[in-house]
């Protein structure tokens, strides 16, 4: 077996093993409602912080003027309430918009 | 987590339609980067098996990208493996939020783990029932995967033809999918708020000084703060 093969393997375990741990703990414990309200919590608050870093960051710097604009009028979007598709396509228009016209 | 005062069909036959019309949005935009991924691995010398087998075992787009340019930049299969691990271990607390979601069966655990991703669980979350929670997961779930390794086949077979993706502005597609999912949760239950703020720019000033995959768990570090002001939504 090749090396890029075991380390395909060794990420697709581990991931696997990650995903599993909420499904093989469900039935097993039976968590408290304060527990179970901070799971979820947890979820919202991993969200957020996964949407300010991929809307700002790349590679572990600054991601560029486009993107953050982009995402941004997607959120206007969003609070006045636009279709999901509207945010979406918006958010993309937007930045691909200002990248040909030459904003990084 | 919206209105409790909307009529529903009833609990166990939520309505499909509004689902797959706003997750099929989801599927075209992570078709497209599959395509790059698969691209960008050929181009750089990698052989087609490797996007394509990392993208069916693995499945986690941001885990195999970095994986792929750990190899891709001579960094050994073990840092390859390593990154993506870090990267996907966040995985570990959204199985734990979506877990009573995915059925009663082994089977359905089984592979509905396999689907837990940031989108999968953004949308399920954002539904206002368990019934409706469970079927977006599930719709967004088998969707993205098979849309997703479709792109990614697609992509390797076809090379480099696809040009720059970055032209497309899809980079900012997936934030703003994760805005619009979480929004409602903010709104309604304003407990949320502090915590997400505070975890947010956490992840933001760590990001350039640790590992990828570090920044979005250290945002846990803020849940402490969830339920200490505010009034509550009841999340469930």
């Amino acid at each position: 077996m090749s090396a890029t093969a075991a380390a395909i393997l060794v990420l697709a375990a581990g991931t696997y093993a990650f995903r599993l741990v909420g499904p093989a703990l469900h039935g097993r414990v039976t968590l408290p409602d304060r527990v179970r309200e901070l799971l979820t919590a947890g979820a919202v608050v991993l969200l957020v912080a996964l949407l300010a870093t991929g809307a700002l960051t790349e590679g572990g710097g600054f991601a560029g003027w486009a993107r953050p604009a982009g995402v941004l009028a997607g959120a206007a979007l969003a609070w006045r309430r636009a279709p999901f598709a509207v945010v979406v396509l918006g958010a993309a228009g937007v930045t691909a918009v200002l990248r040909a016209v030459g904003v990084g | 987590m919206r209105s409790p005062h909307r009529t529903s069909p009833g609990p166990g036959t939520p309505s499909l339609a509004p689902l797959v019309r706003d997750s099929s949005l989801v599927w075209v935009a992570s078709g497209v980067v599959g395509l790059s991924f698969g691209a960008i691995s050929v181009a750089g010398g990698l052989p087609v098996w490797v996007p394509v087998v990392m993208s069916l075992l693995v499945y986690a787009g941001s885990a195999q990208f970095s994986a792929v340019g750990v190899l891709l930049a001579g960094g050994g299969p073990f840092a390859a493996a390593a990154t993506g691990l870090l990267l996907n271990t966040r995985t570990a607390a959204f199985s734990l939020a979506v877990a009573d979601l995915l059925g009663p069966g082994r089977a359905a655990r089984f592979l509905g783990a396999h689907l837990v991703t940031d989108e999968t669980v953004a949308f399920a979350l954002a539904q206002p029932d368990p019934a409706r929670r469970r079927a977006a997961f599930w719709v967004s779930g088998l969707g993205l995967f098979a849309v997703w390794n479709a792109g990614v086949a697609a992509g390797a077979l076809a090379g480099t033809a696809l040009g720059d993706t970055a032209a497309y502005g899809l980079d900012a597609a997936f934030p703003a999918v994760l805005v619009a999912l979480v929004l409602p949760a903010l709104r309604e239950d304003t407990r949320l708020r502090r915590p997400a703020a505070l975890g947010a720019l956490l992840a933001l000033a760590a990001t350039p000084f640790v590992p990828a995959g570090l920044p979005v768990l250290l945002a846990l570090a803020a849940l402490p703060l969830y339920g200490l002001h505010g009034k509550g939504g009841a999340a469930r």
